[in-house]
């Protein structure tokens, strides 16, 4: 179907191809000024000689960051806590989803309610703190991951998906002696793969980026994760915290703070830059779910 | 059917309370479901009820070593104390200053942008638009802040480069109060502008086309076809994404502001969550901090039941 445009239309048009291009060149430049920073010499950098393009392109700055023991540390840190917290975030959301699927299960809009409620009214930042302290899991990564153990949305988000299973299908397979628990583990689990992938996806990009529970609970250096690290390393470059600090010293004439800090930060942004484009359709979809109404 | 009779077997065997013999039975006969959301449960009992009942030391003159229990209650003291403090009303601005500016300026782009993508024509330009806008919301909030540092920064700086090159003097932003909002909003703008978009483009994805093709008959432009059929479409998104941002007028973000604040812009950027931080959690003023945390949940509460309310009266969307 050709639609003939009139000239205003053709104008709105250009016009519009041309305000969301600017949307992406103004996504695209503080990352790009970044990368090039990074891959840039060090008299270029003190110079200000770098905008989009590295200039006098060499590899120093990562060079320190590969070396550097105390930032892979930190990855090692929170590469942990994303596999364990991701883990129990699953096991855990399908658990309490699938009976709550049930629209027959007696008592389930209570509880329901209950879990809704802790949506709409959240406690205070510092009773939650005492808790931790007071359970004695401050400087311990399970206080990154217990707390947040189940999102609330992602549980609406996973209930919504089961109910749309047929009920028939679990009829048959108590028919055939399936223990409820074998249920979920054999038929539903794998049934709701799309929004597993999409859970998976929110959960395990959470605790890649979080940063107010280390900010809270983490005081050892040893465990902190990647983004406390990041914080340290860019807002206070403190020598301690950052790590690397004798090689660094020793060559501090090939590279500058900023160089290193630049390229930190696209080491420490490639893992989601790589997944990101494959995994795009599934976290669409997750956050198109969220918007069906009950 | 076997479990069917040995449950029914448990259930004449039990004692349960005489008054409601029905509902001990129903709870034996599928104990399987509820035994599956003890964990779900107790979690959030745990982690969500027991430090909002834990608020009560906004009421008491709380001591680490004697406890909930072993504090001595002091009423509104610390409420008392919190509304006639003289940094209150800084924070108090700060805070709706931010949240104001963030529904003003930040709320209506996703809109504009979702409606700008309607129109373009080409499918492979709109999912390479849309591929790049979504990225930066899985951007953790320390690399936005580090993006941000070095495109500010005074001496190395991409946008102080240009501030030179046209004769200017560099600007250290990031010290300053006065752009500290500006650079809030606008970073807060850069990570989340695409993602939020998605709701509204699925709204107006969803809209009958028979809609477009009756108006196009009657001889609407597009202008007119966005203004009676797309707007119309997409109002009760808007609507109820806007009475969730009022519900949260009082969260400011604490990971977005605490990385860019310093003590040079205190002034314009110190907001309720993050004067949280500092007093309670590294000074250890556990009880007024505990009491700003319970005035803001409740504020938040209060404006989203309003905001429910009003919303219903005047377009008939509501959450609940």
């Amino acid at each position: 179907m050709k639609i003939r445009r009139s000239w205003g239309e053709k104008v709105f048009d250009s016009a519009n191809i041309a305000v969301l291009l600017l949307f992406c060149v103004a996504v695209i430049i503080p990352l790009l000024n970044v990368i090039a920073g990074s891959l840039s010499s060090n008299e270029a950098i003190i110079h200000s000689q770098v905008k989009l393009w590295p200039v006098g392109f060499n590899l120093k700055n990562y060079e320190y960051v590969v070396q550097n023991g105390v930032f892979w540390r930190s990855f090692g840190v929170t590469l942990q806590i994303v596999l364990i917290g991701t883990t129990i975030n699953m096991l855990l959301t399908i658990l309490t989803s699938y009976p709550l699927s049930k629209s027959w299960l007696g008592g389930r809009k209570i509880i329901l309610l209950f879990i809704i409620f802790t949506m709409i009214f959240q406690a205070p930042i510092v009773p939650m703190y005492l808790l931790i302290k007071n359970l004695a899991l401050l400087n311990s990564i399970w206080a990154l991951i217990i707390p947040g153990a189940i999102s609330a949305f992602n549980m609406m988000l996973c209930i919504t998906f089961i109910r749309t299973l047929p009920e028939e299908m679990f009829e048959a397979a108590r028919v055939d002696g399936m223990s409820e628990y074998r249920i979920v583990w054999k038929i539903v689990a794998p049934l709701i793969m799309p929004i597993n992938v999409t859970l998976i996806l929110f959960y395990a990009v959470g605790h890649w980026n979080n940063y107010f529970g280390p900010l809270l609970y983490i005081t050892d250096r040893a465990l902190q994760p990647l983004q406390l690290y990041l914080y340290n390393l860019i807002s206070q470059f403190d020598m301690d915290s950052v790590g690397g600090g004798e090689s660094l010293l020793e060559l501090s004439t090939a590279v500058t703070p900023q160089g290193l800090q630049m390229a930190t930060i696209v080491v420490a942004t490639v893992p989601i830059i790589i997944v990101y484009p494959f995994l795009q359709k599934h976290f669409i979809k997750g956050a198109l779910l969220g918007s069906v109404k009950e | 059917m076997e479990s069917g009779t040995v449950n029914g077997a448990i259930a004449k065997l039990s004692t349960g309370t005489p008054k409601k013999p029905g509902f001990w039975k129903y709870v034996l006969r599928h104990r399987a479901f509820y035994l599956m959301l003890v964990p779900g449960i107790l979690y959030f009992l745990v982690f969500k009820y027991f430090p909002l009942f834990g608020s009560v030391i906004a009421f008491q003159d709380f001591n680490i070593f004697k406890g909930f229990s072993g504090s001595d209650w002091v009423g509104f003291k610390w409420f008392e104390q919190l509304f006639t403090y003289d940094k209150f009303t800084r924070l108090l601005r700060n805070t709706l200053i931010i949240s104001l500016y963030q529904i003003v300026f930040a709320f209506p782009l996703p809109i504009v942008l979702a409606c700008l993508l309607n129109e373009v024509r080409s499918m492979a330009y709109k999912r390479i638009v849309q591929t790049v806008l979504y990225l930066p919301h899985f951007i953790s909030w320390t690399i936005v802040f580090g993006l941000t540092y070095m495109l500010l920064s005074p001496s190395q700086g991409l946008v102080n480069q240009l501030i030179a090159a046209t004769g200017g003097e560099s600007i250290a932003f990031l010290q300053k109060p006065e752009y500290f909002r500006t650079i809030i909003i606008s970073s807060g703008i850069w990570k989340e502008m695409g993602w939020n978009s998605i709701i509204f483009i699925a709204a107006l994805a969803g809209i009958n086309p028979a809609l477009y093709e009756a108006a196009r008959m009657d001889g609407a432009n597009r202008w007119k076809q966005f203004l009676h059929i797309s707007l119309p479409g997409i109002l009760p998104a808007i609507m109820i994404l806007l009475m969730l941002k009022i519900g949260h007028v009082m969260d400011s973000g604490f990971e977005q502001i605490w990385q860019f604040l310093n003590p040079a812009t205190y002034e314009t950027g110190d907001v309720f969550d993050t004067y949280t931080y500092r007093a309670g959690i590294l000074q250890g003023q556990y009880s007024i901090t505990t009491a700003i945390g319970l005035f803001k949940s409740v504020v938040g509460f209060v404006l989203l039941v309003i905001a429910n309310r009003v919303s219903k009266m005047t377009t008939g969307e509501g959450l609940y």
